[in-house]
């Protein structure tokens, strides 16, 4: 950006910068005329679907920086499902679909195979869910983590099983009803104390780059697909990626889903590189978790209580200490 | 080149000679020492160009295996018994997709009770999984079915398992003649997959499929496996011819052209079998041996032509299934039906866990099923004094224990009262 255009400028209600105000080289992948198309229309996601937008932009961005010489792994899940009823398919790309919790070793496969051939400018991108990834997939995650296998795997993080019909996940945040968390007795909804962080598990295997990043920032989410097609070796991305269908929310509120999981704390946004955390996205002025909470059925039963109950106040504590272990909030001027 | 080496080393060297490009490894007793071998000679650099990949589980050594293979490369993965079972869904998916990956069994018994020594319960446990299976009689075998295997595979598009004997020939120190780099390249021409995933011919491999397609995509890997005892055939012709030794092929028989009895067994155990055979011959008997080589595709009709002649047809199974009988004598029964005379079959269930099958209970067992035949399967060597006490036990008790300490128990108390004796 040339020294004039220091100042933001977002596009009418969002947090995104707008392609046509920012120098050419510095609009993203998508608004290139020559962005490869990898994932293409005619797919039968969700309206709305975080997911869909979430691998079209990663997976172009991958290819930009690969000069189209990408083969990607899919592990089973909603992704896979909607692309690719054969003989339909919307990839046009190197594509392969094994097993639910096997997409990171097939990867490993791939890369090695590429090694051996002598076709290590072909690179590699393994994608699931986060079932897939967080929890049935977690073991092949790890391993080829710990190997540090030049593969860049990708979670499309939805918080939960939507494929299967909406079913808990170790991602799925407390007071969430899923079909396997159902909103009733004292404590409804998922339970508080459980689930985890993958991203977090990422860093502590200390590999090259881990990052998080969400569909409501779409610049974020291509820069990091670029920077961490720039290193060799394991990489690991989250990328937040809301489900109207699984959250019980409005197809044209998935952006502002994502921007609020951001705002508010609760989906930090970070990158970390050989296990240390190097970059955090800032927030301004922390949204109160009620205002993400109350667009959602998912939650309904707590925000019926109102901002003080419990199930509310929880998920409050859970961004306030996402806020402090970040450092997510921005310095006053 | 001969050489006195243990199996499990031939076998790495034979494998060796394929020049697999990427090896994946993950420890199980009794295949270790296969993977350890290669990971030694990539690490020497004797073998080139391959990858050596030490995974976390054996569900990600085969996943592995089938990113490196669909992605073009030859890849090889060896594993035994419990491990088998742990990477069952990768195994079926390996031969849905048709990725002509070789992969050896050390065959080994599953738990639990938990058994480290051989049987073939884990073979016969993926049997439906779409795979080629080919059992080795001994280490020269073992060695160079994995030859014959890689060529099979690739040939027809469909993963192939070596069955080996864990322990009786993965650790066996044996005189083995480890093939020629020549010889072989002259059996097994390069890798030349039938689909890849290649960024200049972009492709979707492994998407889902309806009712529409299923059946068919189904019976093309039905084709394929039926195609494929032809060609075990065929090749198992040309590896003689190379190699001047034979290998493979659906089965071998010995003795078997005058045999009134004809036993029919699979893997290391067909040793013991024929020098039972020797003994019997000698006085007078008329038994014969068939050496199945091939479990799957199963050579019905080689089979057949072969029973026919016999009036009493005896099934070495080492294994169970357990709610059925001898897996092996199953498959034997539907190959003998509709024969004109059948010969009478008689299956037994021998060497679960590592259970010495000695000769003379061999040969007891072959002269009982032509004078005193058996109902159902026979169990060889059963100690039914201590199954019985046990039987005893829990009719009269409802909190037995684990059946495994049951069994230890009496059998301590067996060899207690037996040094008593000893001592008298």
């Amino acid at each position: 950006m040339n020294e004039v255009q220091k100042l933001k400028f977002y596009q009418k209600g969002t947090l995104t910068v707008g392609n046509r105000l920012v120098d050419e080289d510095k609009r993203n992948v998508q608004a290139s005329l020559d962005r490869s198309n990898s994932l293409t229309s005619g797919h039968r996601a969700c309206q709305g679907c975080g997911e869909a937008l979430g691998a079209r932009y990663a997976i172009d961005a991958a290819m930009r920086a690969c000069d189209s010489r990408l083969i990607a792994v899919n592990a089973t899940g909603c992704l896979e499902v909607f692309t690719t009823p054969y003989p339909e398919t919307s990839w046009q790309i190197p594509w392969m679909h094994s097993l639910f919790g096997n997409a990171a070793a097939v990867a490993t496969g791939v890369a090695a195979a590429m090694r051996v051939l002598g076709k290590s400018q072909t690179r590699v991108v393994a994608q699931g869910g986060d079932g897939g990834t967080t929890d049935i997939g977690f073991g092949c995650l790890s391993g080829m983590f710990e190997r540090n296998d030049d593969v860049l795997y990708i979670c499309y993080d939805n918080e939960g099983y939507m494929n299967t019909g909406v079913q808990r996940s170790s991602a799925t945040p407390p007071a969430a009803r899923t079909a396997t968390t159902p909103a009733v007795g004292s404590a409804p909804g998922n339970v508080f104390g459980t689930g985890k962080f993958a991203p977090k598990i990422a860093v502590a295997h200390d590999i090259p780059y881990v990052a998080t990043a969400s569909v409501a920032d779409l610049h974020d989410l291509e820069a990091k697909v670029l920077k961490a097609m720039t290193f060799r070796g394991a990489r690991y991305i989250q990328i937040n990626v809301p489900c109207p269908l699984g959250w019980g929310a409005a197809s044209h509120d998935t952006i502002r889903l994502a921007r609020l999981a951001i705002e508010t704390g609760l989906f930090p946004i970070f990158e970390a590189e050989s296990g240390y955390v190097t970059n955090v996205r800032k927030i301004r002025r922390p949204t109160p978790v009620f205002e993400y909470l109350k667009l959602q059925k998912r939650f309904a039963h707590i925000v019926r209580g109102g901002p003080e109950d419990p199930g509310v106040r929880g998920l409050q504590a859970i961004a306030d200490r996402h806020i402090r272990d970040y450092g997510l909030l921005e310095a006053e001027a | 080149m001969f050489q006195q080496i243990e199996g499990s080393k031939a076998m790495a060297r034979a494998i060796a000679l394929c020049r697999p490009q990427v090896v994946c490894a993950y420890p199980i007793t009794p295949q270790t020492h296969i993977v350890e071998g290669l990971g030694e000679l990539i690490r020497t650099g004797e073998l080139q160009n391959s990858e050596f990949i030490n995974v976390e589980s054996e569900f990600a050594a085969l996943s592995v295996a089938i990113g490196a293979s669909a992605a073009g490369a030859r890849a090889y993965t060896a594993t035994a018994s419990q491990g088998l079972l742990f990477m069952a869904e990768a195994v079926y998916n390996a031969s849905g997709l048709g990725l002509p990956i070789v992969m050896t069994l050390g065959n080994r018994a599953i738990g639990a009770p938990i058994n480290i020594w051989n049987d073939h319960s884990d073979a016969m446990a993926m049997s439906e999984s779409g795979w080629i299976q080919l059992f080795a009689e001994t280490n020269q075998e073992a060695a160079d079915l994995h030859v014959f295997a890689f060529r099979l595979a690739e040939e027809l598009s469909v993963p192939t398992m070596v069955c080996v004997d864990g322990f009786i020939l993965t650790h066996a120190v044996e005189r083995i003649d480890i093939p020629e780099q020549a010889t072989v390249d002259a059996f097994l021409p390069p890798f030349e997959p039938m689909q890849c995933l290649d960024p200049d011919d972009p492709i979707s491999i492994g998407a889902m499929v309806g009712p529409d397609a299923f059946t068919e995509v189904r019976y093309l890997e039905y084709h394929k496996q039926h195609a494929a005892l032809g060609l075990i055939e065929r090749l198992a012709t040309e590896f003689q011819r190379l190699f001047g030794r034979q290998a493979g092929g659906l089965l071998r028989t010995y003795e078997a052209a005058d045999a009134e009895i004809l036993v029919v067994a699979m893997g290391s155990i067909n040793g013991t079998i024929k020098d039972a055979i020797d003994e019997m011959r000698a006085d007078g008997m008329a038994i014969g041996l068939v050496t199945l080589v091939a479990f799957r595709p199963f050579p019905g009709d080689a089979l057949r032509q072969v029973l026919a002649r016999a009036t009493d047809v005896v099934v070495i199974d080492r294994a169970i299934d357990v709610g059925m009988g001898g897996p092996l004598a199953s498959d034997i029964a539907i190959a003998m039906r509709g024969l004109p005379a059948p010969p009478a079959m008689h299956s037994a269930i021998v060497g679960l866990g590592g259970r010495p099958v000695p000769k003379a209970s061999l040969i007891r067992l072959f002269r009982q099923a032509a004078i005193q035949p058996w109902e159902g399967p026979h169990f060889l060597d059963l100690n039914e004094r201590v199954v019985g006490h046990e039987l005893h036990r829990r009719r009269t008790t409802r909190r037995v224990g684990p059946a495994a300490e049951g069994i230890l128990k009496e059998l301590e108390k067996e060899r207690v009262a037996r040094l008593a004796e000893e001592a008298q």
